[in-house]
């Protein structure tokens, strides 16, 4: 059977043409083979890359690891930001993990770095808007013109969380004390647009900030997030380093690949 | 302190794919040629390879590759009532930057126009009566025939390596290809993609319904190839990191694959990258240039004289290049006079998704750059739109370009945003939907134009451009139906739930639908509504040539960059066996 386990494909027994199959399955053998060789993923990935290299045929390393199983990630996080501050730490990491919230099998926003994410972002070149043609005049526009406060990403976060925080802490408590439904409660309403913080409209940073958190969870983990490709794993993508000249018209395939960084390719490369 | 430089005989302002194409037969020519691009200089080897090129993050959503808009931005509204606002960062459009242009980071679908588009106002009034179009429509014929093109069509394609079955050859309708396509003298140079598996399905559903699916033409490279100028591309190898990227592999038609490297070599041609061209200079009677100033990486201004000067710096970029430098009299909206900035048009995108349930694998990662099965049978004038009360349509395409996670997880409708229940969804749905591309034409308007912003500046000074553009009534009906057949195609491949997005006003800069931007410096016969003439010469000054989608008078619903190429060799041609034996205006005003 294709890729062993189970995953049938659903054209394959209309298609004539998967007699790739056959090429499949001794791949697969060698794969395996390769795999207690080597003994390790990293080990493994190097041949396979290897062998791409001087077959001058695609080989997909292709590795098992089942829907993976919910690990606890390494938690041993910094204590101090590079930008954010403790108590817009404290927020970001109850409203981000809220967006993309833990599950059984998955780990939610902040396991998989998210703040550590945003964090970087900001305390570079895009949080000074360094990406952004950045001349005023600063006025007023519509949605459709898209983005007009004179306040850098970083600036948008700073004054608006500020805002989230005092409004919290005038009745004694803070987002992050909230009940998980208190917190969703909260965000919709910004996302509603219904307040004002601190010269920003709510729904503009509520956005920015669901923005940053779905880039975090997904964007390659050289920018810290997306821990250990789990945002990757989660949906089944295999990673930005494909070759899939073989693979495309082996109609409905499962593709379960241990996927493969960009930092984990430069190794690769490097070799 | 201006320095004055060694005339040359042409100055290219912008060396993408059409701006290598020009210089390349002109170099050919023996003239001394000078390209100025604006960016840097960049290569398939270094600055292509994996695996830094396949950062979502860094280019497909911080346009790492595109114009760098902290200089040169543009300016927006939806109306003439409306104080246009800078685009702060490029989202709905993405124009490129640095050798090799858009033509670096684009897809590589290459279709051609149809034998109508060419001759649209004309086609329109006879095919429907001179009522039938609504009259704020702004369409008009091009002044050049498809027959005249044809050669040039071939020339482009066979430059690019692009893949594909001939539907129409020489007027005999092939199975297996596009039927409605115009005729064409022979075959493409390679066989189309492999399709993708929502492709398959798709080309099943619309077979059943009495469609003529077909694959799409594609310059992403379906087997090794040597094009006519003798570079070599590889296969493409399905990778999924095309439309935003540079292709690692040679496998993509881009200026560097396909005649940079061969322009270069030409002793004729030098290259100067970093060159920012302020405008182009006229003589005092205001009917010739006498070339171009440009600013250096430095800051040193230069005066380039030249006795041929060729635009190509992309659709807008070319109405701003002319509006700077004082060449054909700027549009007025209020009046309808006047002709740079004249027909501003886009693409009316439109999408459908189609969710099967999880035993289905889309694979969407697996996927080149032009991967798409199509119907072009509510294209173009394809059918009667007699019964519709709109003109145009749309290509309706199975595709999908990517499964890169920042951009791509759908949802169904009904899914909320965020959440528990969302990060359910995603997983759900990721690998198990399909996407159907509407990829509509866009019918100019009285308003929808370009000029030069009255407030905003760019690096230098200059004011930038600034746009003004609404979804017309006629796209939106047109798109509302090409949407609503779509739909019934996707139910037809089995799904469990079919959504889909008719494109609606107004048109937001916020969301990417296609970098298909057109119209501003158009093509025509008749010099009170046009800027340049059947040869993108301009009707000003005899020796300014515009080549870019800039001449379009309106968008069919086709990609643009074939039709383009084909308007270059076609002008050049003009050049070459015409204008430099008798530099003069090819065509009396």
């Amino acid at each position: 059977m294709l890729f062993g386990n189970g995953h049938a494909t659903a054209f394959s027994s209309q298609m004539t043409a998967i007699s790739a199959s056959d090429r499949g399955a001794v791949k697969e053998q060698r794969m395996r083979k390769d795999r207690e060789e080597q003994g390790s993923r990293r080990g493994f990935l190097r041949s396979a890359f290897a062998a791409c290299v001087t077959a001058g045929t695609v080989v997909i390393p292709i590795d098992r690891i089942q829907a993976a199983p919910h690990k606890k990630l390494p938690t041993d996080k910094a204590t101090s930001f590079a930008f954010f501050r403790p108590d817009e730490v404290q927020f970001l990491s109850a409203a981000v993990d809220r967006f993309i919230p833990p599950d059984e099998e998955w780990p939610g926003a902040v396991d998989a770095g998210v703040v550590d994410y945003i964090d970087q972002q900001m305390a570079g070149k895009w949080g000074s808007a360094g990406d952004m043609y950045w001349h005023g005049p600063f006025k007023e526009g519509t949605p459709s013109q898209g983005y007009q406060l004179p306040f850098t990403p970083a600036e948008l976060f700073r004054r608006a969380i500020a805002a989230v925080n005092q409004y919290f802490t005038a009745q004694g408590t803070w987002f992050h004390r909230l009940s998980a439904g208190q917190q969703d409660e909260y965000l919709e309403m910004l996302l509603a647009n219904k307040t004002t913080l601190n010269g920003v409209p709510s729904k503009v940073f509520a956005d920015f900030l669901l923005r940053h958190t779905i880039e975090g969870f997904f964007a390659d983990p050289i920018y810290g997030g997306n821990k250990d490709m789990v945002g990757w794993r989660m949906l089944g993508f295999p990673g930005p380093y494909g070759e899939y000249y073989e693979l495309i018209d082996q109609y409905g395939i499962k593709l379960d690949r241990e996927p493969v960084s960009i930092g984990q390719s430069a190794h690769h490369h490097a070799k | 302190m201006t320095q004055k430089l060694k005339p040359v005989d042409v100055a290219v302002v912008g060396v993408g794919f059409m701006g290598a194409i020009m210089a390349k037969e002109l170099a050919a020519q023996g003239l001394k040629v000078v390209g100025l691009e604006r960016g840097k200089q960049r290569w398939t080897v270094p600055e292509f390879q994996a695996p830094e090129i396949h950062d979502e993050l860094k280019y497909s959503i911080r346009k790492g590759m595109m114009q760098d808009v902290t200089r040169e931005a543009m300016t927006f509204r939806n109306s003439p009532t409306q104080e246009a606002l800078p685009i702060r960062q490029w989202e709905a459009f993405l124009p490129g930057t640095d050798l090799g242009g858009s033509g670096v980071h684009w897809n590589g679908q290459t279709f051609r126009f149809t034998e109508a588009d060419f001759v649209w106002r004309t086609r329109m009034r006879e095919r429907y009566g001179k009522d039938f179009v609504d009259p704020s429509l702004t369409i008009q014929d091009w002044g050049v025939t498809y027959d005249e093109l044809e050669p040039h069509f071939d020339k482009f394609e066979y430059l690019l390596g692009t893949g594909g079955k001939a539907g129409n050859l020489n007027g005999k309708i092939q199975p297996g290809g596009n039927p409605f396509e115009s005729r064409r003298s022979r075959e493409y140079p390679n066989p189309p993609l492999k399709e993708q598996y929502g492709g398959v399905l798709f080309r099943k559903a619309a077979t059943d319904m009495g469609y003529h699916p077909f694959v799409q033409p594609a310059s992403n490279m379906s087997r090794p190839y040597t094009n006519p100028e003798g570079l070599q591309l590889n296969a493409c190898n399905y990778c999924g990191f095309c439309e935003r990227y540079a292709c690692e592999h040679f496998a993509k038609a881009t200026p560097q694959t396909v005649i940079l490297p061969v322009l270069l070599k030409n002793p004729n041609f030098e290259l100067r990258t970093e060159a920012q061209v302020l405008r182009v200079n006229l003589d005092p009677d205001k009917k010739t240039a006498t070339g171009v100033t440009y600013v250096d990486a430095t800051g040193r201004e230069f005066v380039q004289p030249a006795d041929l000067v060729i635009i190509t710096t992309f659709a807008f970029n070319n109405a701003r290049m002319m509006l700077l430098s004082g060449i054909g009299k700027p549009y007025d909206p209020k009046t309808g006079e006047g002709v740079i900035g004249r027909n501003y048009a886009y693409q009316t995108t439109s999408d459908v998704f189609v969710f099967f349930d999880e035993n289905i694998n889309i694979n969407p990662f697996m996927a080149a750059g032009g991967s798409g099965t199509l119907i072009d049978d509510f294209n173009d004038d394809n059918f009667d739109h007699g019964p519709h009360g709109f003109i145009g349509g749309s290509y309706i395409m199975s595709a999908l370009t990517n499964g890169r996670p920042i951009e791509f997880h759908p949802t169904p409708p009904g899914t909320p945003e965020w959440g528990k229940e969302w990060k359910t969804a995603i997983r759900h749905h990721y690998n198990h939907t399909a996407h159907i591309l509407i990829h509509g034409s866009s019918m100019p308007t009285r308003t929808n134009s370009l000029d030069l912003d009255p407030t905003y500046k760019d690096a230098w000074g200059l004011p930038l451009l600034r746009m003004t553009f609404e979804f017309p009534h006629n796209d939106m009906k047109m798109s509302q139906f090409c949407v609503d057949r779509a739909v019934e195609i996707g139910k037809r491949m089995g799904a469990k739930t079919v959504a889909g997005y008719p494109r609606k006003a107004p048109f937001t800069t916020q969301k990417y639908q296609t970098t298909h931007n057109s119209g501003g410096v158009i093509m025509g016969s008749d010099p009170s509504t046009s800027a340049v003439n059947r040869y993108l010469q301009s009707w000003d000054a005899h020796n300014v040539f515009v080549v870019g989608t800039s001449a379009y008078p309106h968008e069919p619903g086709y990609n643009p960059t074939g039709t383009l190429g084909a308007l270059a060799y076609w002008s050049v041609d003009a050049i070459k066996k015409q204008y430099l034996k008798h530099p003069a205006p090819m065509v009396s005003a």
